[in-house]
C-alpha cells in the first residue's frame, strides 16, 4: 500500500485556503443523520467533538477519567504559541512554521505545520471568546512570553496553568453540547477495540469501567484523541492513567503507526527520589525564561554536594558552569528541550551532576531575583539595601512563577526561593503517533487521529507551548472541515446495527482478553512488569540509544512480555470497577509498542530531534542527520507479533533550506 | 532528604460497591519513605495486597501533580489531608509522625454516591456545567483576541475562580454537603468578563437550579469549603454568586 500524505497543490501559503474552500460539504439535514465517536476527551477530543456537534452532526465521546475535565492536557502548564505578532518583535505565520520546522530538526511535514501556524491565531481568538482568562498587561491588552527554540515572544499563558484553563474552556463548549442533546458523554468507558466493517472503521468496543460491561458503538467516523504513549517508561511526566491502548488496537486493526522512536525528553523535572516513585513532575519550561541552569565546574564541587557536604550556595560564582550559556551563546538556556535535556546527561555521565544520585542538575533564580529586585527597586524609587534587593525581586518572581514554585517546595521539601532547585529531564511528550493524511485520517477509511496521538507536527521534536496549539488547531480548526472529504460520501450510510458479526467478534475477542488476564493467576503485580520494561526503555531507548542496546532491548522486551502472559496475577473479577484489570490491558500494549520503538529507533541510522543515536553525533555531541537517506516519515504497517513492515513517507522542503540545526 | 522512614497504621474504608455497605479496615504498613507521596504509599499497600492474594483498595487519582482534580481522599477527618493548599496527590509522607494512625474515607455527600472503596462519582458537576456553565460562542465566530481589552484586576480575578479543578473538596467537608463553592467559581470567572455578560443572569440561575436538583444541601456561610480548598476558591465567589442571582430573580 503506497502512503498518500494528500497535501494539496499550490504554494505553501495557499495549500490549506485554497482546500478548505474546495472540501465537500455535508448539508446540515444530512449531519443529523451522521454519527461521530470521540475517544479521549482532551483539547483535542473536546474542541473537536464541542466544533462537530455544533455543525449538527451527533457525538459519542469516550474518557475514562470521570468527567472529562480531567484528561491531561490540563497539567500542560507554561502556554500555547500563536503568530500573532502583538509584542512587535517580528513574529509571523512563516517565522512559526519555520520555528516549528526546525525545531522538529527537519522531520515534519510542511504543509501540515504551515497550515498549524496559520491557525493559530484563531486559536487564541476562540479561546478568549469562550472565557479563558489568559495573562494580561496593565494596559487590558494580552501578555506573552518566551519558549525554548524561538526569539520572538508569542506565548500566551495562564500563570503555570494555561492547559488547565484552555482545556476547562474546551470542556465547557463540550458540556454545553451536552446539555443541549447534541454530545453523548461516556465517562469511566476505555475503549478497547475498534470495529472495522468493509474496510471502513464503523465502531468501537468499550467496557464500562464501573459495571465492567462491553459495549458496542457504532459511528461513521471514528476519532482517536487519545493523547501519546509517555508511560510506556513507567515514569513519565504524563498521567497514571494515559495509555497507547486505542491506539494500539487501531494500529493493530490497520492504522499505520508514524515514527514511534521520537520521544520528548523534557529537561526540566523533579529528580527521581526513590523506588516508589510513581510518576515525574514537570518544572515548566517558562522557568527557562528566568532560570540559569548549571553543574559546578570542578568534580570535587560536585562530589561535596551529592554528599551534601556544600549546598549549592556554597559554590562561588566562578565555580559553576552555567554550560548551556557556555555552548548556546545565542540561544542560551531557552535552546529546544532535546538540546537542554542532552546537555544536562552530558554533565552528569562526565561526573558533574547534583544530588545523591549524581543525576540532577541546578535551576537557579538568585540572578533573576536580584535583576528584578533592582528594576522594583528603580521603579519605586528606593534606594534598597541588597537584602531588600532580593526580598522585592522574590515578590516579582512568586507573581510570575508562584504556583510552580510551590509544587516543588512541595513535593521536594526545599525551598526554591533560598536554594536552586534540582532538575534532570523526564519523559514528556511523543512525537510519534498514528499516521495521518493532511485530513488527520489514518490508513483506515474513517479513522481519524488529532493531538498527541498522531504523528503530524512536530517532526522529532517538539518545541514549548507548540503541543496545546496542536492539539487545539487539530479539534477547532481542522477537522471539522476535513472530515467533510470522507462523510459527505457517507451520507447514504445508514446506522449500522451493533449485532452485525464484526462487532460480535471484537467484542467476544476483547472478553477473551479480559478472561485470560483473570485466569493466569500469576504471581506478580502488573506494575512489577510495567517498571521493568521502563527501566529497558529508559536506559535502552531513552536519551541516548545505540544499535547494540536497541538489539539486546528487543530482546528484553520480548522474554518480558512471555513471562507477563503467563505470569502476571490480576485480581478480582470483570465485572465491577478493577483497576488492575485496566491496568493489565494497557501493559499488555505497552509491551508490544516498546518493541516497535526500539525497532524504529534502531532503523533510523540518523540523530535527529529527540531520536539520538550515539553512533551518529559531530564532534561537539551535537545530532547528526542523514538526510540523503533518512528524511522521511516511518510508517510502521502490522502484521503479526514483532512483525512489522516499514512505509517511507518522503518529506519534500520546497520551502525551507533544510541545514543543520544550530542554536549557537 | 530522608529522615529515616516510618511505621503508620492506616484505617481504610472498604466498599464492595454502591449496593453493599461499607467498614474501616485496617492495615498497617511499615518502612514509609517521608519522601513518598501518600498515593505511593497506596500503591504500595495495593502491591502487598495484590501479591497477598487480597484485593486492592480503589482510589481515584491520575495526574499526580494537583491539577486534574481526580483524587478524592478524606484522611483524618478531612478532604485533602492535613495540609492546607494541596490535594491528595500532592501530600507527602512527610507531613505524618511514625507510628500516628490515619484514616481514610472517601468524599461523603447524598449528591456523591460511593462506587467503590474510596472511589465516588461527581458526574452531577458535569451537570451543573452542563446547564450553564460556558459561554455560547461556536467555533469560529470569535473576533480578534484584543480588540476586547479586559482590566488586568478583572481578568486576575477571574483567573483565580477559574482555577477550581472540580474536586469536590468543598463539598466532602461541607456539613450541608453544599456545592456553592463550585457552582460559584465556575459563575463568578465568567461574570467577571466581558465575554460572559449576555448570558450571565440566565447562566446562575440555571446553574443554581441544577445544583439544587442534584441535591446538594445550602451554603450557611461556615467557610469550610474556602478553608479546604485546594486552590483557595475564595468565598467572595459566593457572595457574588447570590448577588448576581438575586438580580436575576428579581427581574425574571
Amino acid at each position: 500500500m503506497a502512503l498518500d500524505s494528500k497535501i494539496p497543490e499550490g504554494p505553501l501559503a495557499e495549500k490549506w485556503k485554497k482546500y478548505r474552500s474546495t472540501v465537500p460539504l455535508v448539508n446540515p439535514a444530512n449531519k443529523r443523520n451522521l454519527e461521530i465517536i470521540v475517544v479521549g476527551s482532551g483539547l483535542a477530543g473536546a474542541s473537536a467533538a464541542a466544533s462537530l456537534a455544533e455543525m449538527g452532526y451527533k457525538v459519542k465521546v469516550f474518557c475514562y477519567q470521570d468527567s472529562a475535565r480531567r484528561a491531561h492536557s490540563i497539567a500542560a502548564q507554561g502556554g500555547i504559541n500563536a503568530a500573532k505578532n502583538y509584542q512587535n518583535d517580528g513574529d509571523s505565520v512563516y517565522r512559526l512554521f519555520y520555528d516549528t520546522i526546525k525545531g522538529g530538526d527537519y522531520r515534519a511535514r510542511e504543509g501540515n505545520v504551515h497550515r498549524l501556524a496559520e491557525v493559530s491565531g484563531n486559536i487564541i481568538d476562540q479561546c478568549v471568546a469562550s472565557g479563558v482568562p489568559f495573562a494580561r498587561e496593565y494596559g487590558g491588552l494580552l501578555s506573552n512570553r518566551s519558549f525554548g527554540g524561538t526569539q520572538v515572544q508569542r506565548t500566551f499563558y495562564a500563570a503555570g496553568q494555561t492547559g488547565q484553563q484552555l482545556l476547562l474552556g474546551a470542556y465547557s463548549g463540550l458540556q454545553r453540547q451536552v446539555g443541549m442533546g447534541s454530545v453523548k458523554m461516556y465517562t469511566r468507558h476505555e475503549m478497547l477495540d475498534v470495529v472495522i466493517i468493509d474496510g471502513k472503521a464503523r465502531g468501537i468496543i468499550a467496557r464500562d469501567m464501573v459495571t465492567g460491561q462491553l459495549e458496542r458503538h457504532f459511528g461513521h467516523a471514528v476519532l482517536l484523541c487519545t493523547g501519546g504513549y509517555g508511560n510506556v517508561f513507567f515514569l513519565s511526566t504524563n498521567a497514571m492513567g494515559c495509555n497507547v491502548t486505542a491506539a494500539w488496537k487501531a494500529h493493530k486493526k490497520g492504522a499505520f503507526f508514524g515514527n514511534p522512536c521520537y520521544t520528548q525528553i523534557h529537561p526540566t523535572c523533579i529528580p527521581v527520589s526513590g523506588d516508589h516513585q510513581s510518576k515525574l513532575t514537570l518544572m515548566s519550561e517558562s522557568l527557562r525564561n528566568d532560570g540559569r541552569i548549571w553543574v559546578p565546574k570542578k568534580k570535587e564541587d560536585a562530589e561535596a554536594l551529592r554528599t551534601r557536604k556544600k549546598g549549592p550556595n556554597d559554590i562561588a560564582e566562578d565555580d559553576r558552569d552555567y554550560y548551556l550559556e557556555r555552548r548556546y551563546p545565542a540561544f542560551g538556556n531557552l535552546v529546544p528541550r532535546d538540546v537542554a535535556s542532552r546537555a544536562a546527561k552530558e554533565r552528569c555521565d562526565a561526573g558533574y551532576g547534583v544530588n545523591n544520585t549524581g543525576q540532577a542538575v541546578y535551576l537557579d533564580y538568585a540572578a533573576a531575583i536580584e535583576r528584578y529586585g533592582k528594576i522594583e527597586a528603580t521603579k519605586h524609587g528606593i534606594d534598597a539595601s541588597a537584602a531588600k534587593i532580593v526580598e522585592l525581586g522574590k515578590a516579582v518572581v512568586k507573581e510570575k512563577y508562584g504556583n510552580l514554585f510551590d509544587m516543588y517546595e512541595q513535593i521536594t521539601g526545599v525551598n526554591p526561593y533560598n536554594e536552586p532547585m534540582q532538575i534532570y529531564p523526564a519523559v514528556h511528550y511523543t512525537m510519534g503517533g498514528i499516521w495521518v493524511d493532511y485530513n488527520l485520517m489514518t490508513t483506515v477509511p474513517g479513522m481519524y487521529s488529532l493531538g498527541e496521538a498522531n504523528f503530524s507536527d512536530h517532526g522529532a521534536n517538539r518545541l514549548g507551548a507548540s503541543a496545546l496549539m496542536q492539539g487545539l488547531a487539530d479539534g477547532y480548526f481542522v477537522i471539522p472541515y476535513t472530515i467533510g472529504a470522507y462523510l459527505s460520501n457517507e451520507i447514504r450510510t445508514k446506522a449500522i446495527s451493533t449485532d452485525h458479526p464484526a462487532f460480535v467478534e471484537a467484542e467476544s475477542k476483547v472478553k477473551a482478553q479480559i478472561d485470560t488476564f483473570l485466569n493466569i493467576k500469576g504471581t506478580k503485580t502488573v506494575d512489577y512488569f510495567h517498571k521493568k520494561l521502563g527501566k529497558i526503555m529508559w536506559d535502552k531507548c531513552g536519551m541516548a540509544r545505540n544499535a547494540q542496546g536497541l538489539q539486546e532491548a528487543i530482546t528484553e522486551i520480548q522474554a518480558l512480555r512471555k513471562e507477563f502472559w503467563k505470569d502476571v496475577r490480576v485480581p478480582g473479577s470483570a465485572n465491577e470497577l478493577n483497576p488492575e484489570l485496566e491496568k493489565a490491558g494497557r501493559v499488555a500494549d505497552f509491551l508490544e509498542l516498546g518493541e516497535l520503538m526500539c525497532k524504529d529507533a534502531l532503523t533510523r541510522n540518523e540523530s535527529c530531534g529527540g531520536h539520538f543515536r550515539e553512533e551518529y553525533q559531530t564532534e561537539e555531541g551535537e545530532a547528526m542527520r542523514d538526510d540523503e537517506n533518512y528524511a522521511y516519515v516511518a510508517a510502521w504497517e502490522y502484521k503479526d507479533e514483532s512483525n512489522w513492515e516499514l512505509h517511507k513517507e518522503e518529506l519534500k522542503y520546497e520551502n525551507i533550506k533544510i541545514a543543520q540545526r544550530s542554536y549557537k | 532528604m530522608s529522615d529515616g522512614n516510618m511505621n503508620l497504621t492506616l484505617k481504610v474504608w472498604r466498599q464492595k460497591n454502591g449496593n453493599q455497605k461499607g467498614e474501616l479496615v485496617t492495615y498497617p504498613v511499615s518502612n514509609v519513605s517521608p519522601d513518598m507521596s501518600f498515593l505511593e504509599m497506596f500503591d504500595v499497600l495495593n502491591e502487598d495486597l495484590v501479591e497477598k492474594g487480597q484485593e486492592p483498595i480503589a482510589f481515584d487519582h491520575d495526574c499526580r501533580e494537583g491539577i486534574c482534580g481526580m483524587c478524592s481522599m478524606y484522611i483524618n477527618g478531612r478532604p485533602h489531608g492535613p495540609k492546607e493548599g494541596i490535594t491528595t496527590c500532592q501530600l507527602h509522607m512527610r507531613s505524618f509522625k511514625d507510628g500516628e494512625t490515619v484514616v481514610v474515607e472517601p468524599w461523603r455527600a447524598t449528591a456523591f454516591p460511593v462506587i467503590k472503596d474510596l472511589v465516588v462519582d461527581r458526574s452531577a458537576f458535569d451537570r451543573i456545567i452542563a446547564a450553564g456553565g460556558f459561554i455560547s460562542v461556536n467555533t469560529g465566530n470569535a473576533q480578534d483576541a484584543n480588540s476586547l481589552p479586559i482590566s488586568k484586576d478583572d481578568a486576575d480575578k477571574s483567573f483565580e475562580a477559574a482555577a477550581c479543578i472540580g474536586c469536590g473538596a468543598c463539598v466532602a467537608t461541607c456539613k450541608n454537603a453544599s456545592a456553592m463553592l463550585f457552582v460559584s467559581a465556575k459563575v463568578s470567572q465568567l461574570a467577571l468578563l466581558p465575554q460572559g455578560q449576555p448570558e450571565r443572569y440566565s447562566r446562575v440561575q440555571n446553574m443554581v437550579e441544577q445544583m439544587d436538583k442534584e441535591g446538594f444541601g445550602n451554603c450557611t456561610n461556615t467557610g469550610a469549603c474556602e478553608v479546604e480548598c485546594p486552590k483557595g476558591i475564595s468565598l467572595e465567589n459566593i457572595a457574588r454568586m447570590n448577588r448576581d442571582y438575586l438580580v436575576a430573580k428579581a427581574a425574571h
